[in-house]
């Protein structure tokens, strides 16, 4: 899941800096990302296990349309490549970076627009070194550090899966990044440090289904783009892996077992339900990229894989975060004597109560319980906002969704209403103005 | 199959657990002064009682009701607050169109009985998720005292 | 100002008095409505009772029926109708029932439009006289059959509660123990109406007769009819205005339990299942592939400087007096332009429509305004005579101007051409707001000119589609909509030399009218110009209207009681709701009603609005029923400010950006200010009240920003970054 990076002249700079390059060093010589696990990575083909790439064992015999699918739900294309509104795969979604907006490319078959002419070897090219076949060098912001361990078998089974797409006559948007960020050789400087060019490596003191969690994680699902902070020079910094990081302005919180700010004290079952459906008992709904990431890709995969993912997620070692914990439940009286925010208890009044109850405990469906939330548990309550601003996403058939209300909302009445719920169900009020929320709308 | 207790019968339903009680109240069991107007929250037309908790209807599922006792705007006026507050309704002639009401007098009619004396900020509270295009919330807060002081 | 009927006929410009004129020129309607002998069913043997009339209908047993030509959507207009009958056919409200019209033109055709419709605030104008004609005649009819019996004069006999006696003798019977006889008697003429000293219903407080089925969940609404065997159907229209379906692969839909069919026509996809839920659910399934066509790049931006632009264009002359042209010219000018944004009818009840086709008839279940054009449009989408076709016409969850079309009841018939059985049709919010046909996109340009602080010289273009001109032709005439200008035509004041223009632009975006239709335009327009003149000029916004009302001291009085009751001048008070503070006044004189806004409000520093009170004063002319004037104007009130705080129907990419009621914002009862309502006492022929509370607010309000703000914003509805503090 990599949404945004976030490439700062610094980071040139720091670069081509002498002085800087003891700094340098500890950002590029860093553990790999799966380092924590004891045992010794061994090349794929040295290992006996059952293979953790491809697809799960009950699609093995499926149709090749059908595994090209997984696999391409598995790495979740479509996300990023699909405009609001837009053809799937047909690209143009715009990501706002505060250097300029880069829009994804056409991904569909079409010739002239999109990559019907492209040959295998420049498609593996691309997915794994992140050069086109111009030879020019992608902007990280597409994930290819971590695509880089996708097997060829199964890039090129990516490929077979968009070449069956219907092509989409859909020319690309040119990014709007002024000097130097236009400078594309930095970024082979950049990709030379921080891509390993790697294919995954399995760790065989490891168990199958931890094998296979970490390919679905670190190879094609990406999880660590999102949610793990980045490093100076905008390299994920692996020594605070999961830590928590940003996309497009929405908190990916901490996934590693810590307690308190991470998922360790979530229980296998709510991890698989969360990721499988967006949504565990008490604790919250998967919304913006998260809730994409559920919809285009979690949620197409088998249990088995699922499960992976979890026993991967949940060995991962703790890295301590700063939230606090979780508070409990909240009273049913509208009225508490400690939050003085009237702004905010009218929408949330108005607009909000009818779903969340006036205890946080959700009126008529589970889904729309706040308390126990940890977004609703973050001081920042920027995805609070975002949530209030974006609503969950359109409705699809049979799922309960959350409207937005940004369109007529002000931004005064936005970080009020987002104040009020962090006060009233959260451990910690946030603090929003209206400039914050009008960065986040900037912000995607 | 769900059975579910509406104004004190029950009913067998033949929905799907995820169905929202709206539908079923109107399209399967006819109980049609339940309105519906957005589907999303945001209107209170289609507002119930679950165990005297006013609660809208589009978004609950029949298979979460269980046990608990719906009453419909067909049910209130069996209720001492449900019938004040529709007595009051008439004698202060609060209803315009009156598609928004039957939500109106069931949001009124929990206050009511939860808070016997409620104060304007009471009022906002327990009414703010109602709409009414009509325009009458004037007569409604009037209508709400005029009903806890009989 | 508007001047009376007669002048009205002189082909001069009131929406309402081109109507009347229409309606005469159609044929002498009052005359074809008036009291139809020949409905008098006295041969029908099966009769128990009888029809006395159109409207009147006196059963042997049993309550007396009263036939409502205009349909009941809140505006309360089933009680007043019905105690105009009542009045004079000496019943009881209790004692009476009230009945929708069916669709038939020459009995309940609409006095003024001709065609059978609610709207326009126009019902109380235009039925007044003929329902109240219809209850005495059928009073006399009675009385003389009772008079023929006992061999008595008529004149001994009384009525009361629907009895007649004969105080001499003591006699007495019921009105359904002569009915039938009565029905046999020739129809009277002009029999005498009461003088208003000899009422006993109408200025009354009478409770409303629609109301206490309302409240207990009984009442039946379009929405609620249920018929043995039905099914539901969802539909949706292209997210692209006037998109057509390119592709639909029906499978997913048609594989969900409960999915009946799925109906696709060129414009439109449905899906008919068991319940409503199944078949949205059902929809949303469905992966359907619309070419977008003519207005895949219609957008908001380009729609607002198309208007601008037709405004600068020829136009039509409206009104000319003296030569506002040439003092406009030589300068000392003030000069601005309103516009007003497109708006959805957000009724509570989104549109639907029940069917059932089969043997080449067609029965439809719906609430409606105009039960004639519904009639006519499902005949000729189903290719049958129109006598083929039912309508069961039902109360309206709000109409605003929303159920004035038969665009909805036309889509439904088309679905329901291609399903076996009764279908429901049921609009979800979202179709409801992106198939609608919105309030139009106005432009209104205006100039004067100031000379000594007096206005000498006014110049008023309205730039809009013409509604009418689609909607009943006959009253589009000299290329003048003449509700586009009202308002514009005949402002209450004295403007000096005055021009008025009406440019006719339309541009693609389907449009119909909407609560306060043209006044909503030009009376905002030109109050809030008038508050640009007074703030130039530094007059007080309250002394330069008065100024203008020397001739006109009937708008004067309601100005000056709106005025006093709001306690112009006096200072006002800190407000929780923000530090800025203002007061804005504005005058209407349309609908045949004048009234007088003052409203306050508070501005945060970041520009949030909130309305804190709105006084209003009124002059309607006669008054039937006072409690629902005032309830009309609360309401109103209550609509105007969501108007002009925030509502607006926006385009991108073809694409209606609204939704449902998280992006289309009405005003909550924790957003209200207090309203009161002043109502004047006055003997003046009734005015329309539906309208006029949505139109007077949203110039009070919008005068009352500038005040607090010093920015009189131009482009409704407000906008919050305008009128931000640091800006
Ligand atoms: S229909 Fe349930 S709140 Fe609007
Ligand atoms: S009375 Fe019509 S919507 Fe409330």
């Amino acid at each position: 899941m990599k949404r945004k990076v976030i490439l700062s002249l610094a980071a040139g700079a720091a670069v081509l800096g002498a002085a800087a390059l003891g700094l340098t060093g500890w950002m590029v010589f860093q553990p790999g990302p799966y380092a924590f696990a004891t045992g010794k990575p061994i090349p794929l083909s040295a290992y006996h296990g059952p293979s953790p790439t491809g697809v799960p064992a009950e699609l093995a015999s499926a149709a090749p349309a059908a595994r090209g699918a997984y696999v391409a739900a598995m790495a979740d294309c479509q996300a990023c490549h699909t405009a609001p509104g837009g053809k799937p795969f047909a690209g143009g979604r715009a990501f706002v970076l505060p250097f300029g907006t880069i829009y994804t490319p056409n991904l569909t078959p079409d010739p002239e627009t999109g990559i019907g002419k492209w040959t295998d070897a420049q498609f593996l090219n691309a997915v794994h070194r992140g050069i086109a076949p111009d030879g020019s060098h992608y902007y990280p912001a597409f994930p290819y550090p971590s695509y880089t361990r996708l097997s060829d078998e199964d890039v090129l089974a990516i490929k077979a899966h968009l070449f069956a797409l219907p092509p989409v006559k859909q020319a690309n948007r040119p990014n709007t990044f002024g000097f130097p960020y236009n400078q594309r050789w930095l970024m082979a400087i950049w990709s030379a440090l921080f891509n390993p060019n790697e294919r995954f490596r399995p760790v065989p003191e490891q168990s199958p289904e931890w094998n296979r969690g970490a390919y679905l994680v670190e190879a094609a699902g990406h999880c660590g783009e999102c949610h793990t902070p980045r490093n100076l020079m905008q390299a994920l910094d692996q020594r605070a892996k999961f830590g928590g990081g940003v996309a497009e302005g929405w908190t990916a919180y901490n996934i590693s077992s810590d307690k308190i700010s991470g998922i360790g004290d979530w229980s296998a079952q709510e991890l698989a339900s969360y990721l499988s459906s967006g949504h565990a008992h008490g604790r919250g709904v998967a919304s913006g990229p998260m809730g994409e990431a559920v919809e285009l890709s979690l949620s197409h995969l088998t249990k088995a894989d699922i499960g992976a993912i979890v026993t991967y997620l949940r060995s991962v070692p703790s890295v301590k975060g700063d939230l606090p914990a979780l508070a409990g439940p909240a009273p049913a009286t509208p009225k508490l004597a400690r939050i003085d925010n009237p702004v905010g208890k009218r929408i949330f009044e108005g607009n909000c109560a009818s779903c969340h109850a006036w205890t946080g405990a959700g009126a008529a469906r589970e889904e729309a319980q706040l308390t126990g939330v940890r977004a609703v548990n973050d001081p920042g309550g920027a995805n609070v906002a975002l949530m209030i601003l974006h609503g969950s996403g359109g409705p699809t058939p049979h799922r309960p969704y959350m409207p937005d209300f940004g369109k007529v909302y002000s931004n005064d009445e936005i970080a009020a209403v987002t104040n009020y719920v962090t006060a009233r169900f959260g451990t910690e009020p946030s603090q929003l103005t209206a400039d914050d929320i009008a960065r986040l709308r900037a912000a995607n | 199959m769900t059975a579910i207790s509406v104004n004190r019968k029950t009913y067998e339903i033949n929905a799907t657990e995820d169905t929202p009680l709206l539908w079923v109240l109107r399209d399967e069991l006819g109980l049609t002064g339940t309105k519906f107007g957005c589907g999303i929250a945001q209107c209170g037309v289609c507002t119930v009682h679950v165990d005297g908790m006013a609660v809208r209807s589009c978004q609950m599922p029949v298979g979460t009701v269980g046990e608990r006792a719906i009453t419909t705007i067909e049910g209130v006026g069996e209720t001492s607050a449900g019938a004040r507050v529709q007595k009051a309704w008439l004698d202060l002639e609060v209803v315009q169109c009156g598609y928004c009401q039957p939500g109106q007098i069931m949001s009124a009619a929990a206050l009511l009985a939860a808070n016997p004396d409620p104060d304007d900020e009471a009022i906002d509270a327990a009414m703010a998720g109602n709409l009414c295009r009509c325009g009458t919330y004037v007569r409604i807060r009037q209508g709400i005292k005029h009903a806890a002081r009989s | 100002m508007p001047r009376d009927p007669e002048a009205m006929q002189a082909g001069t410009l009131s929406r309402r008095a081109v109507l009347r004129g229409g309606a005469a020129v159609l044929g002498g309607l009052f005359i074809g409505i008036e009291l139809p002998a020949g409905r008098a069913r006295a041969d029908e043997p099966q009769a128990a009772g009888a029809a006395l009339s159109a409207f009147v209908h006196v059963p042997a047993q049993g309550r007396v029926s009263l036939i409502m030509p205009a349909v009941e959507m809140g505006q309360g207009v089933y009680t007043s109708q019905a105690m105009c009958m009542a009045e004079e056919l000496d019943v009881g409200l209790d004692q009476i029932e009230a009945i929708h019209a069916p669709p038939d033109r020459e009995h309940y055709g609409h006095p003024i439009f001709y065609v059978q419709a609610t709207g326009g605030s126009t019902t109380t104008m235009a039925w007044t006289e003929p329902l109240r004609r219809a209850g005495a005649t059928a009073r006399a009819m009675l009385v003389a059959a009772a008079a023929a019996e006992w061999s008595v004069p008529t004149s001994e006999l009384v009525t009361a509660r629907g009895v007649i006696t004969h105080p001499g003798s003591g006699r007495a019977q019921r009105y359904g123990d002569v009915a039938d006889r009565a029905a046999r008697m020739p129809t009277p003429a002009d029999v005498p109406l009461k003088s208003p000293e000899q009422f006993r219903l109408i200025g009354t407080r009478a409770r409303r007769i629609d109301t206490p089925d309302k409240v207990v969940g009984k009442a039946v609404y379009g929405i609620d009819v249920r018929l043995p065997g039905m099914t539901f159907a969802a539909l949706t229209a292209s997210p692209v205005l006037g998109g057509k379906v390119e592709h639909v692969d029906e499978a997913p839909a048609l594989a969900m339990p409960g999915v009946r069919q799925v109906v696709v026509l060129d414009d439109i996809v449905a899906v008919v299942a068991d319940n409503t839920w199944i078949a949205e659910q059902a929809l949303r399934a469905l992966d359907i592939a619309w070419s977008p066509g003519a207005n895949a790049a219609l957008d908001q931006a380009q729609l607002w400087a198309d208007t601008e632009t037709a405004a600068t264009g020829p136009g039509v002359t409206v009104r000319k007096e003296g030569d506002a042209t040439g003092k406009l010219a030589a300068g000392a000018l003030v000069e601005a332009a309103y516009e007003l944004p497109f708006l959805a009818h957000t009724s509570l009840e989104t549109q639907n429509c029940t069917l059932h086709v089969h043997d080449g008839a067609c029965e439809i279940w719906v609430g409606t305004q105009v039960p004639g054009y519904a009639q006519a449009g499902a005949a000729q989408v189903l290719g049958i005579p129109p006598e083929k076709v039912t309508v069961h016409n039902h109360l309206i969850g709000g109409g605003f101007g929303g159920r004035l079309e038969a665009g909805p009841i036309v889509t439904a018939t088309r679905i329901a051409q291609k399903v076996a059985g009764p279908v429901k049709v049921i609009w979800s919010r979202e179709q409801d707001i992106r198939q609608d046909m919105f309030r139009p996109l106005y432009h209104n340009r205006l100039k004067a000119r100031i000379e000594n602080d007096r206005i000498t010289a006014w110049h008023h273009r309205v730039t809009g589609p013409s509604i009418l001109a689609r909607w009943l032709p006959p009253a589009f005439k000299d290329g003048i909509d003449s509700d586009a200008i009202d308002g514009a035509a005949e402002p209450p004041y004295a403007l000096g030399d005055m021009l008025v223009e009406y440019v006719r632009h339309e541009n693609g975006v389907p449009f119909s009218f909407w609560r306060g239709v043209g006044p909503n335009s030009t009376v905002f327009s030109v109050e809030s110009f008038l508050d640009l003149i007074a703030r130039k000029s530094g007059a007080d916004p309250v002394a330069l209207r008065r100024g203008l009302l020397q001739k006109n001291p009937r708008a004067r009085a309601v100005l000056d009681a709106a005025a006093a009751k709001a306690g112009w001048g006096t200072p006002l008070a800190a407000s929780a709701f923000g530090a800025r503070r203002g007061r804005g006044v504005a005058l209407m004189h349309a609908f045949g009603s004048l009234l007088a806004c003052v409203a306050e409000v508070a501005v945060t520093d970041g520009g949030d609005v909130r309305v804190t009170k709105v006084v209003v004063a009124a002059d309607i002319g006669r008054i039937i029923n006072p409690d629902t004037v005032v309830a009309q104007v609360e309401g109103g009130v209550v609509f105007g400010i969501a108007t002009v705080l925030h509502n607006r129907i926006t385009f991108a990419g073809g694409r209606v950006e609204q939704t449902n009621f998280n992006d289309y914002r009405l005003l909550r009862i924790n957003e209200m200010p207090t309203i009161e309502v002043e109502l004047m006492a006055s003997t003046e022929k009734s005015g329309g009240i539906g309208e006029p509370g949505t139109v007077i607010v949203q110039p009070a309000v919008a005068n009352a920003v500038f005040a607090a703000t010093g920015v009189q914003l131009t482009r409704m509805p407000l906008d919050a970054s305008l009128i931000a503090r640091s800006v």
